[in-house]
């Protein structure tokens, strides 16, 4: 997702205005095994995408015409092409992928297998595993360095993020962090990867110089009791300057300065907010509810909700695509009511 | 430079690790330099025929804990084999093995955890037959010190070990007993309780029937002291959150063989019968911990209402159906380790080596006093696929926790419900708060 944050630079550098160009919401939906596509400009559901089972870990590939779907009961990560909507092949991602990262020129994809322990490293043209690591019990959350030289893993039950290095495909730290770590997500200098942890209630910020964690952040909302404030996903917005981070059973998004730690602000949303993703130009953020089966749309810039879009049952990652399916695509797989 | 810079932070922490492992020798564990593959992660495992993968893991150690000494931590899960009546329907297998299965995966997952770590957690089963000597047993256990010991024993032998003078210093984990008693007049300070009480229990269901606006409730128990107990801490629950008991009925019917040719007929007129002339009631509530009867209430009851208690909606610490909160990945570990489906007991002994698992890793201490402080600090949380951080209530030493109301294939519900408010923990709502607490702990 940080790669959004460098596009979006980019479109800005090179003067492009990115709202001139159509974008499209993509949202896995865990019971329904299928994922929901959503004009981003009308806010309508276009189309609804039949999965393999339990599909959650949603990516856009670099390259930007694909996305990666991974679905946890399936074995499999169906691949999606973006314009026609047709699942085109899948990887061969061993068992219950759960949460994966490429690499920055897309080539390579890590897997995160849930249920065997495993990061799964592999080429995403052939298909060829390259690597299995061996890391803690069920690996979670995937983030590549923007450098690509080190992959971060977490694993859920052994509460720690391990680090990969790309070059030899093996482990050259394992930092423990608070209890249930879910997300990892690398600064965009590189220099910090941050890690939530869901049941510890904190993010870890670890220092990428030594692997060590140098902040640990906690969340404190008048009237929610403190075992509710659970971090799963999050965002580098803003530039980097804020983070934000998807509370879970709390319903809320903390928003976080990147230089003080401070948290500034809670940003109300659904029930169960867990994954989330940035519009192309920054300036809108899209919060998939799981219990409540839609999707807030948070205004960056105010950091106020603006809108809520229903999708299907346990809505659990986003995806966003500056591009349109084709007028055929979203014929042939009508929204799902 | 990154790397080469950490590869040389690495060695030096190696080095230092090294250093405080051979400078605590004295201690209860031993300790074990592993530099071969022999002592791997995989191999303390006493079961490892369903491990996927078998080669890549054991590649891990080399990999990642290369040459790195391990502090080994022995686990003992002190058992007894008392008869257990099988379940009341054919459906349901016979399980012999409750509790240990579990514990084994514990000791995977801790094991996995500890390649990392430079922990290695070993299993001793000392599992002794329904006539054994337990008391024998836990000396033997004993005769070096202080130690960590999942007790998978009824509430006497669990007191008998846990009252040794020689036990005081351990740490005694109860996955098996949910006997009110043994969290208030027989507390004791070196017994922790992963397994839900009745009172919890009770009160799990009770809030739900609240929330429902079913609050009249048909009680119905069978003869077994346990039935007794659980119907006692239905009383308790119908009090604490306004449900009426609108009659407490014994069950007087002989329980009879789980196979039984054209059973059914009678089965049927029988229930009609023992559930005949009570006063208006919402809910019918069994407790039937010996599984004699309460199976058979549902659908034949005198007047059409649900069943619940420990049979019917049962509140529970885990159930074969429950795969939230990452739950999926016990459900299939323990499938792929012991071939059936889990069942509490392993679920308990699972979260009870993990519970200890968790003590090491966080406190970074070898000792059992030290471990067993850490435990009871405020530091201390154990997660066990309930969406929350538990740890253990300073009053009594009972795990805080979440109860499942499982239906007969599907969760019905997870208490504490919304709306029941406590100032410190939500989960406090369940059982025996601070303030009714009757244990006084006589060490400390």
């Amino acid at each position: 997702m940080k790669r959004f944050m460098l596009a979006a630079a980019a479109a800005a550098l090179l003067g492009f205005s990115p709202s001139a160009f159509a974008t499209t919401i993509f949202v896995s939906n865990e019971k329904d095994n299928t994922v929901t596509v959503i004009d981003a400009d009308t806010l309508k559901v276009v189309a609804t995408v039949p999965t393999h089972r339990r599909p959650r870990g949603i990516i856009k590939n670099p390259k930007n015409d694909e996305l990666y779907v991974a679905a946890g009961d399936g074995d499999t990560i169906d691949v999606i092409d973006m314009k026609s909507l047709k699942i085109t092949h899948e990887l061969n991602s061993g068992p219950d992928p759960e949460l994966m990262a490429t690499s920055a020129d897309g080539k390579i994809i890590y897997i995160a297998n849930e249920d065997d322990s495993m990061a799964t490293i592999m080429d995403v043209a052939t298909g060829d595993v390259l690597a299995q690591v061996p890391v803690g019990v069920e690996p979670e959350g995937v983030g590549v360095s923007p450098d690509d030289k080190y992959t971060v893993i977490t694993s859920e039950s052994t509460s720690m993020a391990h680090v990969i290095d790309n070059d030899t495909n093996e482990l050259i730290a394992n930092v423990l962090v608070d209890t249930r770590p879910r997300e990892a997500k690398f600064t965009a200098d590189g220099k910090e990867v941050w890690v939530s942890s869901e049941v510890g209630g904190s993010i870890s910020v670890i220092d990428t110089s030594d692997w060590t964690v140098k902040d640990t952040i906690r969340f404190e909302v008048e009237g929610v009791r403190p075992e509710l404030l659970q971090p799963v996903g999050m965002d580098f917005i803003d530039g980097g300057k804020k983070l934000f981070v998807l509370l879970g059973p709390a319903n809320r998004v903390a928003v976080i300065d990147t230089k003080t730690y401070e948290v500034e602000d809670y940003i109300l949303v659904g029930q169960r907010p867990w994954h989330g993703e940035l519009s192309p130009d920054g300036k809108l953020y899209y919060v998939a509810n799981g219990l409540t089966n839609d999707l807030t749309v948070i205004d960056v810039e105010s950091l106020k909700p603006i809108k809520s879009v229903p999708v299907g049952r346990l809505p659990w990652g986003v995806a966003v695509w500056e591009g349109k399916p084709d007028p055929d695509a979203l014929k042939r797989n009508p929204p799902k009511q | 430079m990154l790397s080469s810079c950490n590869r040389y932070k690495n060695s030096i922490a190696k080095l230092l690790a090294g250093l405080a492992i051979v400078a605590f020798s004295a201690g209860f564990y031993g300790t074990q330099p592993s530099f071969g593959q022999e002592s791997d992660a995989a191999a303390a495992s006493s079961d490892k025929a369903a491990e996927p993968n078998q080669d890549a893991s054991k590649d891990a150690p080399k990999k990642a804990a290369a040459k790195k000494p391990k502090t080994v931590f022995k686990v003992v899960y002190l058992g007894k084999k008392y008869p257990e009546p099988p379940p009341l329907t054919i459906a349901e297998d016979i399980v012999t093995d409750k509790g240990i299965q579990g514990a084994r995966v514990g000791i995977d997952d801790n094991n996995r955890t500890g390649q990392f770590t430079g922990q290695e957690f070993e299993l001793v089963e000392a599992i002794i037959p329904a006539d054994g000597d337990i008391v024998a047993k836990a000396k033997e256990v004993l005769k070096d010190g202080d130690a960590l010991i999942v007790a998978d024993l009824e509430p006497k032998d669990l007191l008998a070990v846990a009252d040794l003078p020689q036990a005081q210093g351990s740490v005694i984990l109860n996955i098996r007993d949910s006997d009110d008693k043994l969290r208030q007049k027989q507390c004791r300070y070196n017994v922790f309780h992963i397994i839900p009480s009745w009172a919890m229990r009770a009160d799990a269901v009770a809030q739900y029937l609240i929330v429902k606006k079913w609050p009249r409730w048909f009680l119905i128990k069978g003869k077994a002291p346990s039935d007794e107990a659980f119907a006692k801490a239905t009383e308790r629950s119908a009090k604490r959150f306004g449900g009426k008991i609108v009659e407490d009925r014994v069950y007087k019917f002989e329980t009879g063989s789980r196979r039984l040719d054209s059973g059914h007929q009678q089965v049927q007129s029988q229930m009609a019968l023992a559930t005949q002339g009570a006063p208006e009631h919402d809910i019918i509530w069994v407790a039937d911990t010996q599984d004699g009867f309460g199976e058979y209430l549902m659908y034949r009851s005198y007047t059409p209402r649900p069943v619940v208690g420990t049979q019917g909606m049962r509140p529970v610490a885990w159930d074969d159906s429950y795969t939230e909160y990452g739950g999926m990945a016990f459900q299939r570990a323990l499938r792929d380790k012991a071939h059936r489906k889990a069942v509490e007991r392993d679920y308990t002994a699972w979260l009870a080596i993990r519970a200890i698992g968790e003590a090491t890793v966080r406190s970074g201490k070898t000792a059992v006093k030290d471990l067993r402080d850490y435990m009871l600090s405020d530091k201390y949380k154990v997660a066990g696929f309930k969406g929350e951080a538990m740890n253990f209530r300073s009053w009594n030493h009972q795990l805080r926790q979440p109860v499942l109301l499982a239906g007969q294939r599907t969760i019905v519900s997870v208490s504490p419900q919304e709306g029941f408010l406590h100032p410190k923990y939500l989960t406090d709502t369940l059982g025996f708060d601070e303030r009714e607490s009757l244990c006084e702990f006589k060490q400390k």
